[in-house]
């Protein structure tokens, strides 16, 4: 195992191998110092991030963070690396990544470069690299990444944001949900997905609710697909029993110990995957997973120790997840970055930090990246926390964020983002639903041409239907 | 014109809202939230804020209660700290203040009650008590060691204070994670032959008990007494054990819906 050593002012730190020298170069949040691993004064955080920007990238193909012998999402961002994507990056060190890829941000071929270093990349590189840039970094090298998936709605083109509409209800009351899909519709909201997270883990409630929108949807004929967010194995058995399942979702994780928590591991999701592409639904595309990560859902299931049995910081855990779902050619990932609450994210500067790192991160591993911008009301943030991190995602190409009533989750008990704030940022930015999706709400009269969604009488709109017997 | 599709969309939104508490028919000003619905969530917010953060009165929970009740304080010393660190909010700062366990195994009581803040003190505040008073009455054949009041507490302090006390088990209610529209709600957590190092797979929790939106203190009691014999019968509480008094609304998984997961 290397020791790193740095001096700064008067005094020379060490640093025990890579996970300790990755761990002491995070910007600060509460997760890493619970977990026992964070820098513990700022200088020894700023000597961490030199010594960082001198490792040469190979390093993180000779020492593993987490070891390969028991851990597969290792094997798999091993066995799965591109040598010949990784070499024009394979002489620099991470402080070198860092000016190549702002150098290749601004290049007239700034997409075509950050796609074919992709697969040369493994997570931990792109951790590490975040950890030395600052925020517009971040937001500078995202924009530059195009990634495009497809099902029904084409997601991810420049100029476009798009929307999951979250209908959650506590008790799953279909007459509650068709209100809250009805609504956002008129919003103009869904064309990410329109996904719904049960309220129990019942298979005959989930195809109850993946019937409720794909009615919705024939009957009005919406370019959108349909999600209920349930165990994929449960999901699989629904797919077996013929119910019209569009996407299969998972929760995922950064080592084989907390997918394992989740009920999950790589053959179970490979055979979601496959399960999914049998069915051939999209119409555009044929993306058919969506995942959800966040920081600290590793140490959260006791699963985040890594080579020599030390704590892994939680971003870079984090980071290995999207190696995860880059093997299943998602159509929609994104981290719950402020779910998870304060004791991984502390308040709204780290949940900002840590949502657009998630996000660079996703994007350069050639990721359809969305954000849950959300807090719960015991961290230290509100409502301009957020419209903060919705802002910094919209201007750094993010995929999609989340649209709920009044950015209140009745069922999960957090905030979210709202139908209005899909409204703000596509007006600030200038950004557009996906294309598809921007067509069928032109065609009822709900877009202007700018893409821009009016005002709507609910009652004069055909999509009233959905409100029931009035 | 945007005034008459707001005054229509009022009519309209008015019966679909009987069928979903979730925040529908706002209406907009221009693409934004328009300042009466603005101006609601952040007082939601603010009383959701104010839950976390405000300290027990303790000596009004004691005034509560018919019966003296012990003080417990957890290593977290301060609500920040209890935030961060929810490893310090499951051990004890000491259990000086608690009676020692009779001699003997046999002589310790069925069953210890602590009273604990956790994220909501305003829910203890508001329903502690009378919870307390309902399961007491739902369990005349037992025999209960005082009340503790636990602060700045986890649910697995209740682990380490069952055990000081000798009981055969321990339930701990706890304020919830505060919600935007709920903000005092209590979680009943049973730990069978507490001791620490217990984890959430051997706890069976009842959640939502917040009357008169959630549930009733005589509902939860009931069902908290038929989980509290189930585990005497089975010799243990946790994922084996399955609630039989009702068919839904049991977290008989760890967790339940307090933000207490990884306790």
């Amino acid at each position: 195992m290397t020791t790193y050593r740095q001096r700064c002012g008067t005094t020379t730190y060490t640093f025990d191998g890579l996970v300790d020298l990755l761990a002491k170069a995070s910007p600060e949040r509460s997760g890493d110092q619970l977990a026992g691993c964070a820098a513990e004064s700022d200088a020894e955080r700023a000597a961490a991030q030199w010594a960082l920007a001198d490792v040469p990238l190979t390093a993180f193909l000779a020492d593993a963070v987490v070891p390969y012998e028991t851990d597969e999402v290792t094997r798999l961002i091993l066995d799965s690396h591109d040598a010949a994507a990784f070499a024009p990056v394979a002489q620099l060190t991470v402080g070198g990544l860092r000016d190549w890829l702002l150098e290749a941000a601004v290049a007239p071929d700034a997409a075509e470069q950050l796609r074919a270093v992709s697969r040369g990349l493994t997570p931990e590189m792109a951790a590490a690299v975040s950890k030395l840039m600052r925020n517009q970094d971040l937001i500078l090298v995202a924009r530059a990444v195009q990634v495009t998936s497809a099902f029904r709605t084409t997601i991810g083109l420049p100029g476009r944001f798009s929307t999951r509409l979250q209908p959650n209800h506590p008790t799953d009351d279909p007459r509650g949900i068709s209100a809250s899909i009805l609504d956002g519709l008129l919003f103009g909201c869904g064309d990410a997905v329109i996904g719904i997270n049960p309220a129990t883990d019942s298979p005959q409630a989930a195809a109850d609710l993946i019937h409720l929108i794909d009615d919705v949807r024939l009957r009005h004929d919406i370019p959108a697909q349909s999600c209920v967010l349930t165990h994929v194995t449960t999901t699989i058995g629904l797919i077996e029993a013929g119910v019209p399942v569009d996407l299969v979702f998972q929760s995922i994780a950064g080592t084989e110990g907390a997918n394992r928590s989740f009920g999950v591991d790589l053959s179970v999701l490979r055979e979601a995957y496959d399960a999914a592409r049998s069915l051939d639904r999209g119409t555009v595309g044929t993306n058919a997973m969506y995942f959800e990560t966040g920081q600290g859902s590793a140490l959260s299931a006791g699963a985040h120790l890594g080579t020599g049995g030390r704590p892994v910081d939680q971003q870079t855990l984090e980071a290995r997840a999207y190696a995860v779902a880059r093997e299943f050619e998602p159509l929609l990932v994104n981290t719950v970055v402020g779910f998870i609450g304060p004791e991984y994210l502390y308040d709204g500067k780290q949940i900002i930090r840590a949502g657009l790192e998630d996000h660079f991160c996703a994007k350069l591993l050639g990721l359809p990246m969305g954000c849950d911008v959300c807090y719960t009301n015991h961290a230290e943030a509100d409502q301009d926390d957020m419209d903060t991190l919705l802002t910094l995602l919209g201007a750094a190409g993010c995929s999609f964020v989340m649209a709920i009533p009044g950015a209140d989750d009745v069922m999960l008990g957090y905030q979210s983002t709202s139908f209005h704030d899909a409204l703000y940022v596509r007006r600030v930015l200038g950004l557009r639903p996906a294309p598809e999706f921007e067509a069928w709400l032109a065609r009822h009269g709900m877009v202007d041409a700018a893409g821009r969604v009016r005002p709507v009488d609910p009652a004069a709109s055909p999509l009233r239907a959905l409100a029931g017997p009035q | 014109m945007s005034g008459d599709v707001a005054a229509q969309g009022a009519d309209f939104w008015e019966p679909l809202r009987r069928t979903t508490q979730a925040r529908i028919g706002l209406g907009r000003s221009g693409d934004s939230l328009p300042t009466r619905h603005l101006l609601e969530f952040r007082a939601a917010h603010a009383a959701a804020r104010d839950a976390v953060h405000e300290p027990l009165d303790v000596a009004a929970l004691q005034a509560q209660l018919d019966e003296p009740a012990h003080v417990v304080s957890s290593r977290a010393s301060s609500r920040s700290e209890y935030l961060r660190r929810p490893d310090l909010g499951r051990e004890p700062a000491d259990l000086f203040s608690l009676p020692a366990p009779p001699p003997g195994s046999a002589a310790g009581p069925d069953l210890a009650i602590v009273l604990a803040d956790g994220l909501s003190a305003r829910a203890l505040s508001d329903h502690g008590a009378a919870a307390y008073a309902a399961l007491r009455a739902a369990m005349p054949g037992l025999t209960f060691a005082p009340p503790v009041i636990a602060l700045q507490a986890r649910v697995a302090l209740g682990d380490h204070i069952g055990a000081a006390l000798g009981a055969r088990a321990v339930l701990v209610l706890i304020g919830e994670r505060p919600g935007l529209s709920v903000a005092d709600s209590i979680g009943v957590y049973l730990t069978h032959a507490p001791r620490p190092g217990r984890t959430d797979a051997d706890r069976n929790c009842v959640s939502n008990v917040h009357p008169p939106h959630g549930m009733s203190y005589d509902a939860a009691a009931r069902i908290v007494a038929s989980l509290v014999a189930g585990a005497r019968e089975l010799g243990r509480s946790g994922v084996d054990l399955k609630d039989t008094s009702r068919d839904s609304a049991l977290d008989s998984a760890p967790g339940g819906d307090g933000g207490e997961l990884g306790q």
